[in-house]
């Protein structure tokens, strides 16, 4: 019998049951030797891992820190001594740029935290509840989201002013829009589902449906929005302290060195360059590692 | 149609109402007035300024009386600027805020759409995925850190560009470019997305088989469809620069409002921030009514819905 490439009798064994049983590997497994494909955002993930740890334990690595100033040192180019410089008041950038990771990574986090909880509640009651519960929530939701979110949040400060929290605070009120949304359509969509029909049969609760059912079944959107949402929270920081409203001397923030560093731009560059470089690795590696986590999540999107 | 754009003309009056009830509570709620300085002044003085600008009344007259203004368009004297109101300031700021943002619009319509239509014409290759990694850089990189490296790079060590201030168009050149980059790389994506699945229809079959060279069928078949979504991310979009003209206006050294704003937020210039912030959140609104009513025009399979 001729062989055909493409159709070849299968011999019954082993290697069939495998190939017809259920996938041999864990969803959590198979999504994560998708991601282990996606090169760029491996990478994004390595620095990530790196960015974190000299978070902890960068300000330690030098001799100098983050508030101390020399004087009759300022505005040093990278030397031995001060290993990316220092600036007006001869603090040493290479510290002060660690707290700032401190500052920036903390921020991202926590405000996207808060952006996950108050947003899968929100979300998952619109969607589970439907109707006019919906219709409502989720016109009070436009409502907010229709005034820009650096609007909202630069109001805020004037009013809370500025701060750590304040910061964190005023991200949260218009952060959790986005993933309100995503989790209310997806909810919609799952709870129509069959598995969703028999648990109501069953007799379960709503709660119980919502936490073992809907909520679990988002997490893929969940996971990724959260990814994708803490760059925009790192910017935001960025974007007020480099405007004057974030945080204040002598915490070390991106924006605020950066700020910083703008008159200087002719003379002594690397002030600037130091504080921008790090703001747009982070954001690049946070985003590139969304994008990964979306194609790993699911493969569908990805066209 | 004319009960659709009542529907969407009512919700956006009311959106606008509840944006300026809350931004007047919350600047009343703030502790201290905009008159409280390191340096104390004498009471009389005190009560005499207050009676000028009308703080000495009941807060819900004060507030009525501030909705009377917005409908007159009359916003209030600046508090820090004497002799300056708040309608002033808006018609001199906003006319450079939307140069500024016209061009820029421009440039990221023009750039996003050319480097998407580029990216899934190539899908998969190389050229995708160089337009793909600008996207996730446009992305990225904050628009003051694009803006201060083109200055730095064009201006100060090329010395093709003028550093700062307004006026030429080749003043507006790196400013316009600088708030464009995170708009583009958004169209560029959305752009590359949409036509990749209209390439993938059918038409798109028939018309490679009559014979129609790429170029015409990118225009005439492609675009068309791909762009509807772009379209409709023309409100962000506005948001995007709105917001973005903040920094690039201070860095710059442009006159515009956003630069305005922001020293009325650093003075605590109450009624100029209240003033901007409502201009503002109209100026977005009727941005996304237009993309609702245009939507409306572009897709016929929308009107039938309505």
């Amino acid at each position: 019998m001729q062989k055909d490439p493409l159709f070849e009798p299968m011999v019954y064994g082993k290697d069939l049951i495998d190939l017809t049983a259920s996938p041999k590997f864990s969803y959590r497994k198979e999504v994560w030797r998708r991601l282990k494909q996606n090169t760029m955002g491996m990478i994004g993930l390595c620095i990530l891992t790196f960015l974190i740890l000299m978070a902890l334990i960068g300000p330690s690595l030098s001799a100098h820190t983050y508030f101390e100033t020399h004087l009759p040192l300022k505005n040093q180019a990278p030397s031995l001594n001060f290993w990316f410089g220092t600036d007006e008041l001869g603090r040493d950038i290479f510290t002060r740029i660690w707290w700032g990771a401190r500052i920036s990574l903390l921020v991202g986090i926590s405000a996207s935290l808060i952006d996950l909880v108050v947003g899968v509640f929100y979300g998952s009651i619109c969607g589970y509840a439907g109707g006019k519960i919906d219709e409502f929530m989720m016109r009070i939701a436009d409502i907010l989201s229709t005034i820009p979110y650096l609007l909202v949040v630069i109001l805020l400060m004037v009013i809370v002013g500025p701060g750590l929290v304040s910061i964190i605070l005023a991200l949260s009120l218009t952060g959790w829009i986005g993933m309100a949304r995503i989790v209310r359509g997806q909810v919609l969509q799952i709870k129509e589902l069959d598995y969703v029909t028999a648990a109501t049969a069953l007799g379960a609760p709503p709660f119980w449906i919502l936490t073992k059912h809907l909520i679990p079944n988002t997490m893929g959107s969940i996971i990724v929005t959260l990814t994708l949402s803490i760059p925009t929270a790192i910017f935001a920081e960025a974007f007020l302290s480099f405007l004057g409203l974030g945080v204040q001397a002598p915490i070390a923030s991106w924006g605020t060195m950066a700020s910083d560093g703008l008159p200087a731009l002719r003379y002594y560059p690397w002030r600037l360059f130091f504080p921008a470089a790090f703001i747009s690795i982070t954001m690049l590696s946070f985003n590139l590692l969304g994008d990964a986590l979306r194609d790993a999540l699911d493969p569908r999107l990805k066209i | 149609m004319t009960k659709f754009l009542l529907k969407k003309c009512s919700s956006l009056f009311f959106s606008l109402f509840l944006v300026a009830t809350l931004t007047f509570f919350l600047m009343h709620a703030i502790p201290g007035d905009p008159f409280t300085q390191d340096k104390a002044i004498p009471e009389e003085i005190m009560q005499a300024l207050k009676h000028h600008y009308g703080l000495d009344q009941p807060l819900f007259v004060q507030y009525l009386h501030y909705l009377k203004g917005i409908v007159t368009f009359d916003l209030g004297p600046s508090f820090k600027y004497e002799g300056r109101t708040v309608a002033d300031i808006i018609t001199q700021g906003f006319p450079i805020s939307l140069t500024l943002g016209l061009e820029s619009l421009a440039i990221a319509v023009f750039l996003g759409v050319t480097l998407g239509t580029l990216a899934s014409f190539n899908h998969l290759k190389w050229q995708d995925q160089m337009v793909m990694f600008f996207a996730v850089l446009g992305v990225s990189l904050p628009s003051f850190i694009i803006a201060t490296f083109l200055q730095y790079l064009f201006s100060m060590k090329l010395e093709i560009f003028p550093v700062a201030r307004w006026g030429t168009f080749s003043q507006s050149v790196l400013p316009a470019l600088s708030l464009a980059m995170l708009p583009a790389a958004f169209i560029a994506r959305l752009t590359r997305s949409n036509m990749v699945e209209v390439l993938q229809q059918d038409y798109i079959q028939t018309a490679r088989a009559k014979g129609l060279n790429t170029f015409q069928i990118a225009i005439k078949h492609v675009l068309r469809n791909a762009l509807l979504p772009v379209v409709s991310f023309l409100g962000p979009l506005t948001a995007a620069i709105l917001t973005g003209s903040f920094v690039i206006e201070k860095i710059f050294g442009i006159p515009g409002l956003g630069g305005w704003f922001v020293q009325s937020v650093v003075n605590r210039d109450y009624t100029v921030i209240m003033g901007t912030t409502l201009f503002y959140s109209a100026c977005l609104m009727f941005c996304v009514l237009l993309v609702d009513i245009l939507y409306c025009f572009i897709d016929p399979r929308i009107k039938k819905e309505m």
